[in-house]
């Protein structure tokens, strides 16, 4: 990771105050962490992911992605049943910092609850959020 | 409560750091990553700001008799021009902070952590009573840098202003710089051979640019208060609110090669009665035998039950391991011991293992 990065804010995606995203895929939810968030924790090291099966409410603390320096819980941003989970993050664990709105996904959520979607912010919003400094 | 700002704080902004709160400071915890930055430090060299520390200036007749018994080390062998490191002991043995102590020509310095500077001048100065002496705070005379690594010495010696090269471990010297005064001494917490600068304060932002410059085709990095940890905690340096604390003593810490209990200090006599009979909770070093983290605060347990504490955890950059130390009763602390570190709920195994982590390969010179 760089510090020095410019952030980026993909359109396709939405986003939760707690800097998870969510981009719809037909039936199927991915989830991952924002740019933001990777570029805040810095090297990660450690990402622990939910059983297969499980079923979650959005909000629900869903598994921990950790840095050098510290563990930091991740949560849905959408309910619904765990379908999949990031396997390949067992062993480079840092692909979350380098593409995380592609390799670096967490979860593949199936079935979802197609509700929760519009509680989180597109894009713009959720840039100029944090921009202002209501959230970080 | 206003965070305090080192001189050098537009400087690290714009090198790109991220600034956190650090003892009443705002300093920079990373600037390109903590894991280059803890590399950088192993393979190559990298510089710190470390002005938030404090330094307290011991003058008189009686200076060296003060801090024998202020401190746990003892200082009457020390050569001019030299440093130690010491424990600062309440009465009843836990520890005020830690220390480094220079001796210079008429002159001592005790240099303090940054988060306790208040507390240490008070502290020491309610010692004081009965001793000819003065005291006097110098953290505004000096700006303090680490400059650490392995080829410190090399990007150093390019910039003609300190002449280091024949500088031994644990030694210090003066250098002249615009007509001020400034000390470089061969010290550090990184566990690698390098350098602490008490630069005159008005030089203290040119000597970091100078240094990184001088250094910009060797890998010189600048590092933050992140990799600072992760390097001290490999080599298994202790930190104050971690390993050490008002509820610890140096003896439980493993600190006892610090402290000459055939001398009176303040603290003294509980941790001779420790060192004759023993603790209840031991420091130890720790890896990881199951996958997890083990960090700060994390419970140790013992066939269910809880029976101790982690000080501090993360994956250690060098060694490529998940390793912690942590306080664990005495029958658990021996090498080889398997216990369980509670991580989110889960026991999860680890061993006690020989440390320190990571031993340097380059230093005593």
């Amino acid at each position: 990771m760089s510090s020095g990065k410019e952030i980026s804010y993909p359109n396709d995606v939405k986003y939760a105050a707690s800097h998870e995203w969510v981009k719809v895929d037909g039936d199927t939810a991915i989830v991952g962490i924002s740019d933001y968030a990777q570029d805040a924790l810095g090297d990660i090291v450690f990402v622990e992911l939910p059983t297969v099966g499980m079923e979650l409410k959005a909000g629900d603390a869903f598994g921990v992605v950790e840095s050098v320096k510290a563990a930091s819980d991740v949560y849905m941003p959408i309910g619904g049943a765990i379908a999949a989970t990031n396997d390949a993050l067992k062993d480079a664990p840092e692909t979350v910092n380098s593409d995380a709105f592609g390799a670096g996904w967490l979860l593949k959520v199936f079935p979802y609850n197609a509700a929760d979607l519009d509680k989180l912010m597109d894009a713009a919003t959720y840039k100029s959020k944090i921009e202002s400094g209501e959230i970080h | 409560m206003d965070l305090k700002r080192t001189p050098l704080y537009d400087t690290h902004r714009a090198l790109g750091a991220k600034m956190v709160e650090f003892g009443g400071w705002e300093m920079p915890v990373q600037y390109q990553g903590i894991l280059d930055e803890h590399r950088a430090v192993r393979n190559a060299a990298g510089l710190f700001d470390i002005d938030h520390m404090g330094q307290v200036r011991v003058t008189g007749d009686d200076a060296l008799k003060f801090l024998n018994h202020l401190l746990t080390a003892n200082f009457s062998d020390m050569e001019i021009n030299s440093a130690k490191y010491a424990v600062m002991c309440y009465a009843d043995g836990t520890c005020v902070d830690d220390t480094f102590v220079y001796r210079l020509d008429n002159e001592w310095m005790v240099v303090v952590n940054a988060g306790n500077r208040d507390k240490d001048n008070a502290w020491i100065k309610a010692q004081a009573t009965g001793f000819d002496i003065e005291l006097k705070d110098v953290s505004a005379e000096f700006y303090m840098l680490a400059f650490q690594g392995p080829k410190a010495e090399a990007v150093l010696q390019k910039l003609g202003t300190f002449n280091v090269a024949d500088l031994q471990y644990r030694h210090a010297r003066e250098f002249s710089l615009n007509g001020e005064r400034g000390i470089i001494a061969r010290t550090g917490y990184t566990g690698e051979d390098g350098f602490e600068l008490f630069v005159p304060n008005s030089q203290g932002k040119h000597v970091w640019d100078a240094i990184l410059d001088a250094g910009k085709d060797d890998g010189v990095l600048p590092i933050g208060l992140g990799a600072r940890d992760s390097l001290r905690f490999e080599a298994k340096f202790a930190l104050y609110g971690h390993e050490i604390d008002a509820n610890t003593t140096p003896i439980e810490a493993a600190l006892g090669w610090a402290c000459d209990l055939n001398k009176n200090f303040v603290g003294r006599d509980v941790l001779l009665k420790q060192k004759l009979e023993g603790t209840t909770k031991k420091l130890v070093g720790f890896e990881m035998l199951e996958r997890g983290i083990a960090r700060a605060g994390y419970e140790i347990a013992s066939n269910g039950n809880v029976v101790g504490v982690v000080t501090s955890g993360m994956p250690a950059p060098t060694l490529e391991k998940n390793i912690g130390l942590g306080y664990v009763p005495p029958e658990l602390a021996k090498v080889g011991t398997e216990f369980d570190i509670i991580i989110r709920g889960k026991p999860t195994k680890a061993r006690v293992v020989k440390t320190p982590f990571y031993a340097n390969r380059a230093r005593g010179k």
